[in-house]
């Protein structure tokens, strides 16, 4: 070991200049989010989100110094311990804390600071769940092994969804990702898709035409390359039937499984225009924000849907209104450009790891980047369901900010020492 | 394991799959799609009308006569109107709990975000107490405009009032521009003059948030267009004098009084009887007050000067003798014995030996003789014929005193009244079917007959402008320096040359000074006053009691018509009414203590003391 190494010279400004530039501009956009033409504040003032969310950059970047100042090797070594540390914080938040706007997830620290452990679980989880993949092989078919990593990922969001925080547990599933980066075979990825591709379809057709429809191509593909697949007929008789269960079981699932609210933003995501003014209102008013914008937007300040309180939650999950409202579809370019350019950096600072712990930990940031950006801008343009997740950087919030900031430099941290591990693989 | 390697392209391809198919979506919505847009202007922009200040209206000395009061709406947001002390409320407000729970409900049907009204027309006392309190009731507040007020009680069917926009009027074409809740001039002058009072109103756009609160102008007010309040009207009333003729015809008489300064067509005081306080039409009321005054059996809504059409009586003989003149069949000096033959005599009076002796005795065989050689002029050998032509000559004649058409007053509902024509009596009797015989008490003002109290004024103004009148109108000038509409400055001649006027109005004079008018007289304030009395017969009742004058003879400042129903002789009410009427005009005051005495029966209605 290297007593001059600098990890200056290693740190990955590229991401860190991509980091500070989504924080400013998310920043300014919170600000407009907030701002209110009739009585002026400074972008400064703390009684506005805006003001509050400078405090959280300012401690973002305490962290992110403590997070560099921490022995690299200490995430490796701690993964497990953080783990459970915040699976314990997780549960005792579930059992102790008073429920806000009926959800168990926040911890009171004063009237206007508040934490919520579901946004630090994401990170503990991804740690672990590294920890572990570079100890095992996963393409080896040890079912306890595989076991054992499934439950890792799971218990967080279980418990998660106990504290009625269904949006922040629906993120664990983006593990499956990293997990496929490191040798998950493609099928679950597939049967993943094609679930999601069966749910929509059961949203817009009925389910007995969606069954007949199933069974006709299916028999038809079956009976034309019969001599090619009769080898595999039972598993092709399973497929048919897992679709035909999955087509049946979704109407019960929304209809008896899911809470209202839920149901109804499926049902929005469908038909927008099924009520307007009651449950699609979040959908309706978020669309024609930012449909509002045209191509180069109203300005800076200018919006008025999003100032004027018809989009709901402006400077949090609704924040992308105000992008695509005030900046139009230039705004939208910038912004989307800038989480690929983000996805792309930390694919390839994952990919130069010399380390399974190292690089797996980074697919599971992009993981969760990317699946937090597919939800929480799909659900403005009406694209996903209304599902109550921050846009990463951009979205008003401490959890959310510190969360996504340590995230992501425990990354960095460690990449800033690549070149003195010494790689297991 | 580096066979995996080449799964970090798989997963960059989903991710930049995803963010082409958001920015594809994306310039979808913000680009091509212009919905949103509109949507978005829907949203966050108000068109706010700015109603401007409604035209005040005068009177001629400059008394004003209909001004703009504010008015107070008790406006509620459902939304916030929360966790409220209703009973509180309901208190202050005077309503029930059940009658807050409607309002409420009514409301939330509306809109549950958007402010409407709860109570509307607030009255001062209520609005003092609610103003006080309203910090205490979130979701409540106040929204203030203007309503008609009146400091007078007076001239409520020439003034009008104004109401909400119907459904009908909105579909109609000539109401482009209103809109659903707007007010406009139902009636009377509101009505009339309705381009001119309302003004022109301005759009302000403002931007508002999502509870309809207003939050700052558009674009700085560059599409906003400014208000400008309606134009001011002077009237040719005399309030002092339309006063004093509502006080004369009070206490449940039923009639007219129209005067009209002779030289202009002016319209001095326009009293209808009964009559009603105009801001009973104005307020929280009207609704209920409308509803009274229309069942009311004695119809004080009838605008009796304009609608109410009544066979003109003895007045009439003076345009008999004025056709008759203008015909040739006539001359000052003819004399026809009052024979009592066809139609009797009113009372026993000396030797009509002249047409001022007819006139100041108001003999009826005299006239039943005039108006005979004006219809049968023997220019035809069938008598049917003959009287044909010789009635159509003579409606000729009187339609040009602006009988049996309408007088383009500018006020809405005039009727044209009725003067036969050949026509109309072919229609009854067939043609060849009738003769003078059949017609002859149209030659004393009876029979198929039909005038307006306003055509019998304007036929005096006319008599006293010897042969032509102006239209008579109700306002002089729109706006305070303006001029009246341009049809009221036209001399309208009557076909009757003015050298035959002169001997008529002798006998007018006459009537007063020793006829039957001797009642009216203004001797003991030196003004020579000339008029004719009238006593319609009523099938229905008593007689209805009719006077024309104008006066001062030589330069008439002033022509009347009474009209009062039911009252008897035209000596016993209207003679009198219009003498104190013109007295009060003119010197603006009743002088001596039996004038005052006259005056106090009169506004009784004592009117028995009167006799021929």
């Amino acid at each position: 070991m290297r007593t001059s190494y600098k990890i200056t010279q290693n740190i990955d400004w590229v991401t860190i200049g991509l980091y500070a530039l989504m924080v400013t501009l998310g920043w300014m956009n919170i600000y407009a989010a907030v701002y209110n033409p009739e009585n002026v504040t400074s972008i400064f003032d703390f009684t506005l989100n805006s003001g509050k969310q400078l405090a959280w950059i300012g401690t973002s970047v305490i962290i992110i110094i403590m997070l560099f100042a921490i022995d690299y090797k200490a995430y490796d070594s701690l993964a497990y311990g953080i783990y459970w540390f915040v699976i314990l914080i997780l549960l005792g938040t579930l059992v102790f804390a008073s429920p806000i706007k009926g959800s168990r997830s926040w911890l009171v620290i004063t009237e206007s600071v508040r934490l919520q452990p579901a946004e630090f679980a994401k990170f503990a989880t991804a740690l672990a769940v590294s920890r572990f993949m570079s100890g095992i092989n996963l393409r080896q078919q040890n079912w306890k092994d595989q076991a054992k990593l499934a439950g890792l990922a799971l218990l967080p969001p279980v418990i998660i969804i106990l504290q009625n925080e269904t949006g922040s547990a629906l993120v664990f599933a983006a593990f499956t990702l990293a997990f496929f980066r490191e040798g998950m075979s493609p099928l679950i990825l597939i049967i993943g898709a094609v679930a999601v591709f069966v749910f929509v379809l059961t949203l817009l057709i009925p389910q007995w035409y969606l069954a007949g429809i199933v069974t006709v191509l299916m028999g038809a593909y079956m009976w034309l390359n019969f001599h090619r697949i009769k080898r595999y007929l039972p598993t092709y008789i399973g497929i048919w039937v897992a679709v035909l269960a999955m087509v049946f079981s979704v109407t019960y699932f929304i209809d008896n499984i899911l809470q209202e609210h839920q149901q109804n933003r499926i049902k929005v995501l469908v038909d927008p225009e099924i009520d307007p003014l009651g449950v699609g209102w979040n959908v309706t008013q978020s669309k024609i924000a930012i449909g509002s914008g045209g191509f180069f937007g109203k300005g800076f300040l200018e919006g008025t849907q999003t100032k004027f309180d018809f989009v709901p939650e402006q400077s949090t999950d609704f924040i992308f209104c105000t992008v695509g409202e005030e900046h139009g579809w230039l705004g939208s370019l910038i912004i989307i450009g800038l989480f690929m350019a983000l996805l792309t950096r930390i694919i390839f600072v994952a990919e130069r790891q010399r380390s399974v712990f190292g690089r797996t930990y980074g697919y599971c940031v992009a993981s969760i980047i990317f699946f937090h950006f597919l939800v929480n801008i799909g659900m403005t343009i009406g694209l996903a369901p209304v599902v109550g997740i921050p846009l990463p950087f951009f979205s008003y919030g401490g959890s959310s900010l510190w969360s996504f900031t340590i995230l992501l430099f425990i990354l960095l941290a460690i990449d800033a020492h690549r070149k003195l591990d010494l790689g297991r693989e | 394991m580096k066979y995996l390697e080449g799964r970090k392209y798989v997963i960059q391809a989903i991710f930049i799959a995803i963010g082409a198919v958001y920015l594809i979506k994306l310039f979808y919505i913000q680009v091509l799609d212009d919905s949103y847009k509109t949507a978005a202007e829907t949203n966050a922009l108000r068109r706010v009308v700015q109603y401007p200040f409604r035209g005040l209206v005068y009177d001629r000395t400059g008394k004003l006569l209909v001004e703009n009061t504010p008015v107070y709406d008790l406006m509620v947001v459902p939304k916030e109107a929360k966790s409220i002390d209703t009973l509180k409320l309901c208190q202050l407000v005077g309503i029930t709990l059940p009658e807050y729970r409607e309002k409420i409900k009514a409301a939330k049907a509306y809109s549950y975000v958007r402010p409407s009204p709860f109570l509307q027309r607030l009255t001062n006392t209520e609005f003092a107490a609610i103003q006080d309190n309203l910090v205490d009731f979130p979701g409540f507040y106040i929204n203030a405009r203007t309503v008609r007020g009146y400091q007078h009680s007076s001239l409520a069917h020439a003034l009008g009032y104004i109401g909400e926009i119907s459904p009908r009027q909105l579909e109609d074409s000539t109401y482009k521009g209103y809109r659903q809740g707007d007010y406009l001039g139902i009636s009377g002058i509101e009505r009339e003059y309705e381009q001119y009072l309302m003004g022109k109103r301005g759009v302000k756009y403002t931007m508002v948030n999502v509870r309809g609160i207003e939050k700052g102008s558009f674009k700085n007010g560059a599409y906003d267009t400014l208000s400008e309040a309606g134009q001011n009207l002077v009237t040719t009333i005399d309030l002092k004098l339309q006063e004093y003729g509502e006080k004369l015809m009070s206490g449940g008489k039923v009639g007219s009084i129209v005067a009209i300064e002779p030289k202009t067509g002016e319209i001095l005081a326009l009293v209808s009887a009964p009559y009603f306080d105009p801001s009973l039409l104005t307020g929280k009321e009207l609704g209920n007050n409308y509803m009274k005054l229309l069942r009311d059996p004695t119809k004080p809504l009838f605008n009796r000067p304009l609608m109410a059409t009544y066979p003109p009586g003895s007045i009439f003989k003076l345009a008999q003798a004025l056709i008759a003149m203008q015909e040739g069949v006539l001359t000052p000096n003819t004399g026809y014995p009052c024979n009592w033959s066809l139609v009797k005599c009113s009372h026993r009076h000396e030797y009509p030996a002249n047409l001022n002796i007819a006139i100041e005795n108001s003999c009826n065989p005299y006239f039943y003789q005039v108006f005979r050689s004006v219809v049968n002029r023997g220019k035809y050998r069938n008598v049917y014929e003959d009287a044909r032509q010789g009635l159509d000559n003579w409606n000729k004649h009187i339609k040009s005193f602006g009988f049996a058409s309408s007088l383009d007053i500018d006020l809405p509902g005039e009727k044209k009244g009725l003067m036969p024509s050949s026509k109309f009596y072919d229609r009854i009797y067939k043609r060849d079917g009738w003769k003078f015989p059949t017609i002859y008490s149209v030659s004393i003002g009876q029979g198929e007959t039909g005038v307006t109290p306003l055509q019998m004024a304007n036929f005096v103004a006319t008599v006293a402008n010897r042969g032509y009148y102006f239209k008579p109108h109700i306002v002089r000038s729109v706006g305070e320096k303006g001029k009246p509409l341009p049809e009221y400055s036209v001399k309208n001649y009557t076909s009757v040359d003015p050298r035959h006027f002169p001997p008529v109005i002798d006998g007018m004079q006459l009537v007063v000074e020793k006829g039957t008018g001797r009642n009216a007289s203004l001797k003991h304030i030196g003004v020579v006053l000339c008029g004719k009395t009238g006593t319609v017969q009523n099938p229905h009742g008593k007689d209805h009691s009719v006077f024309i004058a104008f006066a001062p003879k030589d330069d008439p400042k002033i022509a009347i018509a009474v009209y009062v129903e039911n009252a008897g002789g035209g000596a016993i009410a209207a003679a009198p009414m219009a003498s104190l009427m013109i007295e009060k005009y003119l010197t603006d005051t009743i002088t001596t203590a039996y004038r005052k005495r006259w005056e106090h029966d009169m506004i009784n209605g004592s009117f028995y003391k009167w006799t021929d």
